[in-house]
């Protein structure tokens, strides 16, 4: 219990920047991935060709290379120089946000074809009839792999450890360093993360799963 | 009556034709409706009706020829397709409601969205078109609740909400249960009488008895007669029509 409370403003900023870095990424990811998946689909190919090549691409490197990139090889680009923390968020995103594009894609095939030719019948063009009415009924279907998505992101934060952000995964080094007993900071990281899962990441797939029962 | 000879069809097809890869599933189909006109086209299944009736929309793209509705031609995609696919109404088989929106949000969407239309105009057209059709007590359920002859009317005043020039019908009562099927080709009986030009897939014969103007019979890809409906039902012209008609009317 001491590993836990003598070290409380370690764990306290270790989850804090877990925390911003999940909810950052999370936004991002979503926010990408839904204009991914939304190429993916379209009637151009040029925009499909591009969205299967992004994927395909950056959903195949490990997590490890894309963050390493952005930490060590991205500066040396000489371009807008961005801190540590911003370089993680923007690796996970960008990682995260395949996924995110896959599974709303898999959506959008579970919404019957009708519904986008009733769209395009009353005349609404193609991000109209994506956005009124695909993408809303695409969402409901979504919600459960969605949310796996999420929850493997907010494990995956803890990579960005390796790369000197100081988040939840690098709880174990920093108390090693103070001559704690490893193990048990890792066990305590470990509950939190349940924690966090079972406590915040599932009643909000609960509260949007029912929000968006689809009647049928 | 010259007037009337010289307008330009509303819809006009001239030479089209469509594969389906081996399938030749239009075979130079040539067909004019004027307008107010009521047209009902009939035929067996997989005689290419359906897809003449979509092609006129293009929610099914054609090979070759040429679709013109009231002049222009049909464009291939974008902004301008969208344009004119708000002047053509299409009502579907399987109805088609927003499945996440009310009645009156299915009505109301394209007229606000599309047109421009503030929501308040938009939602008082729209109660009153449901009113017509007779479900204006129903308008903010969900489609799901009601059922498959509401629905279907539903979808019409969807269509109509967009002040169509013309309205499409790929079999509009083939996937209602028998006692709602005259629901609906009540109301479409009543949008013929007021002058809507109106382009009918179907296997009703009585709709096509009371409500068209001609009708035109397909099979295998062609139009293979196109005639009076008294003329088509008592005197076919062609042995493929006097089977088809053989098979549906015995009984």
């Amino acid at each position: 219990m001491n590993t836990l409370t003598d070290n409380l403003e370690l764990f306290t900023t270790g989850f804090k920047n877990t925390g911003i870095l999940f909810i950052v990424s999370a936004v991002f990811a979503l926010i990408l991935g839904t204009i991914v998946a939304a190429m993916r689909v379209s009637p151009v190919p040029a925009m499909r060709a591009a969205g299967t090549l992004y994927v395909n691409t950056v959903r195949n490197m490990p997590l490890t290379v894309i963050l390493a990139f952005f930490a060590l090889g991205y500066p040396k680009l000489g371009l807008v120089p961005v801190n540590f923390i911003t370089a993680a968020a923007i690796g996970l995103s960008l990682y995260t946000a395949t996924y995110v594009a896959e599974a709303i894609r898999s959506g959008i095939n579970t919404v019957p074809v009708g519904q986008a030719e009733a769209a395009r019948a009353i005349g609404l063009p193609f991000m109209q009839s994506l956005t009124l009415v695909i993408l809303p009924q695409a969402f409901r279907s979504v919600i459960p792999p969605l949310f796996s998505v999420f929850i493997a992101l907010l494990k995956n934060t803890t990579v960005a450890a390796g790369f000197s952000v100081l988040e939840a995964g690098a709880i174990r080094a920093n108390l090693s360093e103070r001559g704690y007993p490893a193990l048990t900071g890792l066990l305590w990281v470990a509950l939190i993360f349940v924690i966090l899962v079972i406590g915040v990441l599932s009643p909000l797939q609960r509260y949007f799963e029912n929000k968006w029962r689809v009647a049928r | 009556m010259t007037n009337e000879a010289l307008a330009p069809a509303l819809v006009e097809l001239t030479a089209v034709n469509k594969h389906y890869g081996a399938l030749h599933v239009l075979q130079d189909i040539n067909l004019e409706v004027k307008r107010g006109e009521v047209v009902v086209v009939i035929g067996p299944s997989g005689s290419g009706k359906s897809t003449l009736c979509r092609a006129i929309n293009r929610l099914e793209t054609i090979d070759d020829g040429e679709i013109r509705i009231d002049g222009k031609k049909l464009p291939a995609e974008g902004k301008e397709l969208a344009r004119l696919r708000a002047d053509v109404g299409m009502v579907f088989q399987s109805f088609n409601l927003f499945a996440h929106k009310t009645i009156l949000e299915n009505v109301t969407l394209g007229p606000i969205k599309v047109k421009g239309t503030s929501k308040a105009e938009a939602e008082s057209q729209a109660m009153a078109l449901l009113e017509r059709v007779g479900v204006g007590h129903q308008a903010q359920k969900l489609p799901a609740q009601l059922s498959g002859g509401q629905q279907q009317r539903v979808a019409i005043a969807r269509a109509l909400a967009m002040k169509p020039k013309v309205m499409l019908f790929d079999e509009p009562t083939s996937a209602l249960d028998p006692e709602m099927i005259n629901e609906v080709l009540d109301v479409m009986i009543g949008l013929a009488k007021e002058g809507m030009t109106m382009i009918v897939v179907t296997h009703e014969m009585g709709f096509a008895r009371k409500a068209a103007d001609r009708v035109v019979f397909m099979a295998d890809g062609q139009i293979v007669e196109d005639s009076q409906p008294e003329d088509f039902f008592t005197h076919p012209k062609s042995a493929r029509a006097k089977d088809f008609l053989s098979k549906i009317l015995t009984h």
